[in-house]
């Protein structure tokens, strides 16, 4: 088991080293720079801007390196916690990053555990109870939830919450919270608003849970096993907790590695639609500005969690099972 | 053994079933899956209307009713205010109430004009398909009358019309993106399974490195490299290219799953002991005993490359205006405002639903008629 995580582990560096050129090679891909991008700003201002200043900030900046000096100066500065300076907001990448990261893995995480405490026993329910009305219904909703793109059901209940409550949805705090120091109240007030961001992204990979939950139960409930053990006289309940559901669990913990990458993904959009404080949108805009170091740590950053999440569901799923370790 | 057994499709379909081709069989189990089936036909239907956008719309993609700005949808009816009924459907006129400079509009329907409407009717003129001009729509009424079945957009133009425009565009990026994805995944995913070795490994870390990066940010990263002067069409295909750039990976791993299982059965020996050579192999032997597995696995992809595109377009970093696609008609519905002002807005939304679900659908029947082992 050592030996496995250990292996494991040490896979993930040459991953990881990959994965940070690619990623500075995406941000290095559209023409111009950030500077470039500015003065584009400036000049639609009105503003003039001499030769001596652009020359001045390209040269603060590094921009005129030779590309593989500039990758070895971002990812040494990665690698002892220096993120590099975000040209656009004027301030360290350090400073911008880490409470939006928070969010959003807070919001990951509660979505993960809505679809897994919605998905878990409605999955059940629905291999237990084949073609029962409930089993109707819950695979519609699946199919459904599987469908419609998340910022899609955020508009849709930010429509429904204006129609029928009357209020605005959206962001994480109420406007009185928003720059308040940490208190209970202010717990409170996040936990509030989080429900409906956490629900919007969870529904997706909740019908898809659904899904497989149904689908490998079904398939063990059908075993001669499960068939001898009735006929032994073992009470169903009890069977039914103590054997199959013990190995149709599985894709719930290798869902930890793939539902993680999908709801960052999600998360990015979503966010922008609900004016969450995660890092899609500030992504988004530091794509649109070419702002690169900014970008790129976001990228390389949620990477690394997708890749964390991926080794850490493994990791679970060889301790659960067995099997899996000598593969 | 002398007598083929039958597969177990219909016991009594007849003698004829012992020669059927797979693909036959196929068709005859995917027949029986009736929510497919339907599904199938709701994707005909979407096609037929992206396929004829220009003559079942009744009125351009971009024309504009400056008197109709962001009009609520009208009723086609058949009965009248006074409770009559009409063979010749029509519509009310629509009146303004309210400041017309102001935002907040209000239009109310005015029972005193009747506009009826024509069927194979002339309207406005297009060019179909590019090829030549000429203005027959299915269906259309007098100049001016509000024929918005969808309501209108903040410009004044028609939504109904729109999503038709639209259709052609976000249904067939999907088709094209899955085109793509599956050469790129069938060419690495079959030279990973067949040859394995170091190229395996190389595939699979390839592989494995592209799914560790967040698909949406990813997107949103290569697209943001597209050069903003790009005409519309180089665009679409940028889009489409990077969409497949992350599908490829589902599809390589089961084509390279399939190869590693098949190229050590008894009949691929036989042929390579018989001297054939390895490109004959691949793809007179091993590529039709999958293709349809391959097939199904391609059905399911398209889903996601429909709302990748509309994912990208909503976020302003795809396709932008004056071309038209789901995702770009619902960029409109991006704010809070236009949501709770004009909640039609939200109606391409739909059919991106409907199109990614019956394609879900269709796939789930797919999927277990090329399983043979099925029920």
């Amino acid at each position: 088991m050592l030996n496995y995580i250990l292996r494991r582990v040490l896979l993930m560096i040459p991953t990881l080293a990959v994965i940070s050129v690619l990623v500075f090679t995406i941000i290095q891909l559209p023409p111009g720079d950030i500077i470039t991008s500015r003065l584009l700003l400036l000049q639609q201002q009105g503003v003039d801007v001499s030769q001596e200043a652009i020359e001045a900030m390209r040269a603060r900046y590094n921009l005129d390196d030779p590309l593989y000096l500039q990758y070895l100066r971002w990812i040494g500065g990665f690698l002892q916690g220096d993120l590099g300076y975000s040209v656009q907001f004027g301030q360290s990448v350090n400073h911008l990053i880490w409470e939006r990261l928070g969010y959003t893995l807070l919001l990951t995480t509660t979505a993960t555990l809505f679809a897994w405490l919605v998905a878990f026993p409605v999955g059940v329910f629905s291999a237990l109870r084949q073609y029962s009305l409930l089993d109707y219904v819950a695979t519609v909703l699946a199919f459904l939830g599987l469908a419609t793109p998340s910022f899609l059901l955020a508009l849709v209940l930010m429509y429904l919450g204006y129609a029928w409550f009357g209020i605005p949805i959206g962001g994480l705090f109420s406007p009185e919270f928003a720059a308040a120091p940490w208190n209970g109240s202010k717990l409170i007030d996040l936990l509030k608003h989080l429900w409906i961001p956490a629900v919007v992204l969870g529904t997706a990979g909740m019908a898809g849970l659904m899904r497989v939950m149904r689908a490998n139960l079904l398939d063990e409930l059908g075993k001669p096993y499960v068939q001898t053990a009735l006929a032994k006289g073992l009470h169903p309940t009890r069977l039914v907790i103590k054997y199959p559901m013990r190995i149709a669990i599985n894709p719930f913990i290798s869902t930890v590695g793939w539902l993680l990458p999908h709801l960052i993904s999600g998360a990015a959009i979503t966010s922008i639609v609900l004016s969450l404080p995660t890092t899609g949108p500030l992504l988004l805009e530091s794509l649109r500005n070419q702002d690169m170091y900014l970008a790129g740590s976001f990228l390389l950053m949620l990477s690394t969690l997708t890749v964390v999440g991926t080794l850490l569901s493994d990791i679970l799923l060889a301790v659960v099972d067995p099997r899996i370790r000598y593969e | 053994m002398t007598q083929a057994t039958p597969p177990r499709v219909e016991p009594d379909a007849g003698p004829d079933l012992a020669f059927a081709s797979q693909w036959r069989l196929m068709w005859l189990r995917f027949r029986r899956h009736r929510l497919a089936m339907v599904a199938g036909v709701v994707l005909l239907v979407l096609y037929f209307g992206a396929v004829f956008c220009e003559i079942i719309a009744p009125l351009g993609a971009g024309q504009r009713h400056r008197s109709y700005v962001l009009c609520p949808p009208q009723e086609v009816r058949l009965v009248d205010a006074a409770g009559d009924f009409h063979f010749r459907p029509f519509l009310y006129g629509v009146k303004q109430r309210g400041n017309p400079s102001d935002w907040l509009r209000e239009y109310v329907v005015d029972t005193s004009v009747v506009y009826p409407i024509h069927f194979f009717t002339r309207g406005p003129e297009y060019e179909m398909w590019g090829l030549f001009a000429t203005n027959w729509h299915l269906f259309g009424a007098d100049e001016g009358a509000p024929l918005f079945l969808f309501g209108t957009d903040e410009l004044g133009r028609d939504l109904f019309t729109r999503i038709l425009y639209g259709s052609r565009i976000s249904l067939t990026i999907g088709l094209v993106g899955v085109a793509l994805t599956f050469f790129i995944g069938i060419l690495l995913g079959g030279v990973a399974g067949y040859f394995g070795g170091w190229i395996d490994i190389i595939v699979q870390r390839g592989i494995e490195i592209i799914m560790a990066i967040p698909q949406l940010p990813l997107w949103m990263a290569l697209s943001a490299a597209l050069p903003a002067h790009w005409p519309p069409l180089h665009v679409y295909f940028g889009i489409t290219i990077i969409l497949s750039f992350m599908g490829w990976t589902g599809l390589a791993r089961v084509v390279r799953g399939k190869f590693l299982t098949m190229r050590d059965e008894d009949f691929v020996v036989a042929a390579r002991l018989a001297g054939t050579h390895e490109l004959k192999i691949i793809f007179t032997h091993l590529l039709p005993s999958f293709l349809s597995h391959v097939i199904t696995s391609a059905t399911l992809a398209v889903p996601g490359m429909i709302l990748g595109e509309t994912a990208l377009s909503f976020l302003g970093i795809g396709l932008q205006d004056p071309v038209v696609s789901w995702g770009v008609l619902l960029q409109k519905a991006q704010n809070f405002q236009a949501v709770v002002m004009a909640p039609w807005l939200l109606l391409p939304g739909l059919f991106v639903v409907f199109a990614v679900l019956a394609f879900n659908i269709v796939g789930d029947g797919m999927r277990d008629a090329a399983d043979p082992y099925a029920n």
